[in-house]
């Protein structure tokens, strides 16, 4: 008991002392599983390429700038390419997020013990592979290109925007679909008026913010032959033109800069 | 025209929230419900148009038995009842129109009213309601814009554009200042008044109910404890309802309107 009465005064701590010696004995166990693993890293690592590391960073940075700026001209596409896969990919992934969104919802569910569970394993297994795991499948079964890529985005997404939304849906205003339904309104109506106008500003929120996060994977998605910009940023690794790389890490930059502050715009407007 | 017989809801936890309620509403009568939180006042409108389905017991609208339809049937009888709510329950991001014309989603096919495509004559009738709450000039503020006496007189034109024959009505004043509560309560005595309807008015606040209902249900513990008029209620009977307290003040105010009243 934290409550103790000492000669008539009652004193208050937060702990007993039972509680603070426990406490005391937990931090112990962290630190030391902290200083363990901090040997063990230690002794595995090759320390002289950890010393080693600013004089080569040094040196790939001089050969890297100034970037090789004639290289834009074979740019434009690639950034397109990739700027599609993002955009196509999250409009894909939200025309099949919705309705997995409304079967996922406790409170929309037309089963809670067989089609709620289904609906939750979609959005865990879709989201738990990465998408470059999901372009190199992809890329095996429909072959390489920007559609493997689209696709790839597109199945990443769907577990995202689903769990968003689907928190959003339990998180409605229930009195206000009770209004709709005491109207004798039907199913789909008291979904149109009762439920839709609550979450809409949530999906917004959520279609701009996946957009953004797309963006930044779909430039890597070219490592692995799904198109877009990061085809060509493999092909000048593979050749180490580092003119070339600094000026697409340029790109992406200025592409991911310029999404962000859409997706801003776009939310602000919302909401 | 309205017939509860030996209505009875026990909720999954246990609580027996209605046991075995008798009641008969003729056409046209204004009924306030009182009684302390947790009588099942609120319970007992809900399963009339079964937005809480009862355990056992019928409910009559007319010659319908509205406790064994089926959902599509139970949706066209849901039409004659309209319903308005503590909070307002009114769709915060839809406009005030939209609002009020949600009252017709039981007569209007989905495609229509998901394009919003109401029938003229629902948008005329939603005018005229509109006007005669005094909003027509509200009709396109979005509804969170509104104040609370506001966005309940749009929840009223809701439930009578539904062209109702009974209005279930939930708490209208618990949020409202005493001003407003009084406004509403007259708007909705008056409507009922002029349309012959039938309410049953949910409230917490017995002096508000005296003065403006003709009869007066007391509910406690889930069973009718009282059924009578205004006039009757005494402090024994407020007591054998809500339990002992000085009920003279609560009292005094009702004998004060009734004298307004007799002097007008």
């Amino acid at each position: 008991m934290p409550m103790q009465d000492v000669k008539g005064q009652k004193i208050w701590q937060r702990r007993t002392g039972r509680e603070s010696l426990g406490h005391w004995v937990i931090w112990l166990i962290g630190v030391a599983i902290f200083a363990y693993c901090w040997q063990q890293i230690s002794s595995a690592t090759t320390w002289f390429f950890v010393w080693d590391a600013p004089r080569i960073a040094d040196d790939i940075w001089t050969r890297a700038t100034p970037p090789r700026w004639e290289y834009i001209s074979q740019l434009g596409k690639p950034i397109w390419d990739t700027l599609n896969i993002a955009t196509l990919g999250t409009i894909f992934s939200l025309i099949l997020a919705v309705p997995v969104a409304f079967l996922a919802a406790r409170n929309t569910t037309p089963s809670l013990l067989l089609i709620r569970p289904i609906a939750l394993l979609i959005i865990v297994s879709t989201r738990s592979i990465n998408s470059l795991i999901w372009a190199l499948l992809l890329i095996a079964i429909i072959g390489p290109g920007v559609f493997a890529g689209v696709i790839a985005i597109a199945i990443r997404s769907i577990g995202f925007c689903a769990k968003l939304l689907y928190e959003a849906i339990e998180e409605i205003d229930q009195t206000q679909v009770e209004a709709i339904i005491a109207t004798g309104a039907s199913r789909w109506q008291v979904m149109a008026y009762g439920i839709v106008p609550q979450i809409l500003p949530a999906f917004a929120g959520i279609a701009v913010f996946r957009w953004d996060i797309n963006i930044r994977e779909s430039t890597v998605l070219g490592l692995v032959g799904a198109g877009g910009i990061g085809l060509q940023l493999s092909s000048s690794l593979n050749v180490l033109a580092w003119p070339q790389v600094s000026l697409i890490l340029l790109v992406i930059l200025a592409a991911v800069v310029i999404s962000e502050w859409v997706s801003a715009k776009v939310r602000g407007a919302i909401i | 025209m309205l017939r509860l017989e030996k209505l009875v809801k026990t909720y999954k936890t246990g609580d027996q929230a209605l046991k075995a309620v008798d009641l008969a509403v003729p056409e046209g009568q204004v009924l306030a419900l009182i009684g302390p939180s947790g009588a099942g006042k609120s319970t007992l409108i809900r399963c009339i148009n079964r937005l809480v389905e009862p355990t056992s017991g019928k409910v009559n609208l007319g010659d319908v038995e509205l406790t064994g339809l089926s959902s599509s049937n139970l949706r066209r009888e849901r039409r004659r009842m309209g319903m308005i709510f503590q909070e307002y329950a009114l769709v915060e991001r839809l406009s005030v129109m939209e609002n009020v014309l949600s009252g017709r989603l039981g007569y209007v096919g989905f495609w229509r009213s998901f394009l919003r495509r109401f029938p003229q004559s629902d948008v005329d009738e939603a005018f005229r309601l509109l006007d005669r709450v005094g909003l027509a000039h509200m009709a396109d503020k979005r509804a969170d814009e509104l104040s609370g006496g506001q966005r309940q007189r749009v929840g009223i034109c809701r439930a009578l554009i539904q062209n109702p024959a009974l209005l279930l009505v939930d708490e209208p004043t618990a949020s409202l200042d005493p001003k407003t509560s009084r406004q509403i309560m007259r708007l909705i005595c008056e409507l009922c008044k002029e349309r012959g309807l039938a309410a049953i008015i949910n409230i917490h606040d017995v002096a508000l109910a005296q003065m403006f209902v003709q009869r007066v249900i007391g509910l406690r513990f889930g069973a009718v404890e009282f059924d009578g008029p205004p006039e009757g209620l005494t402090p024994e009977v407020l007591t054998t309802i809500y339990g002992e307290e000085d009920w003279e003040a609560t009292i005094e105010t009702v004998d004060n309107e009734e004298i307004d009243e007799a002097a007008e």
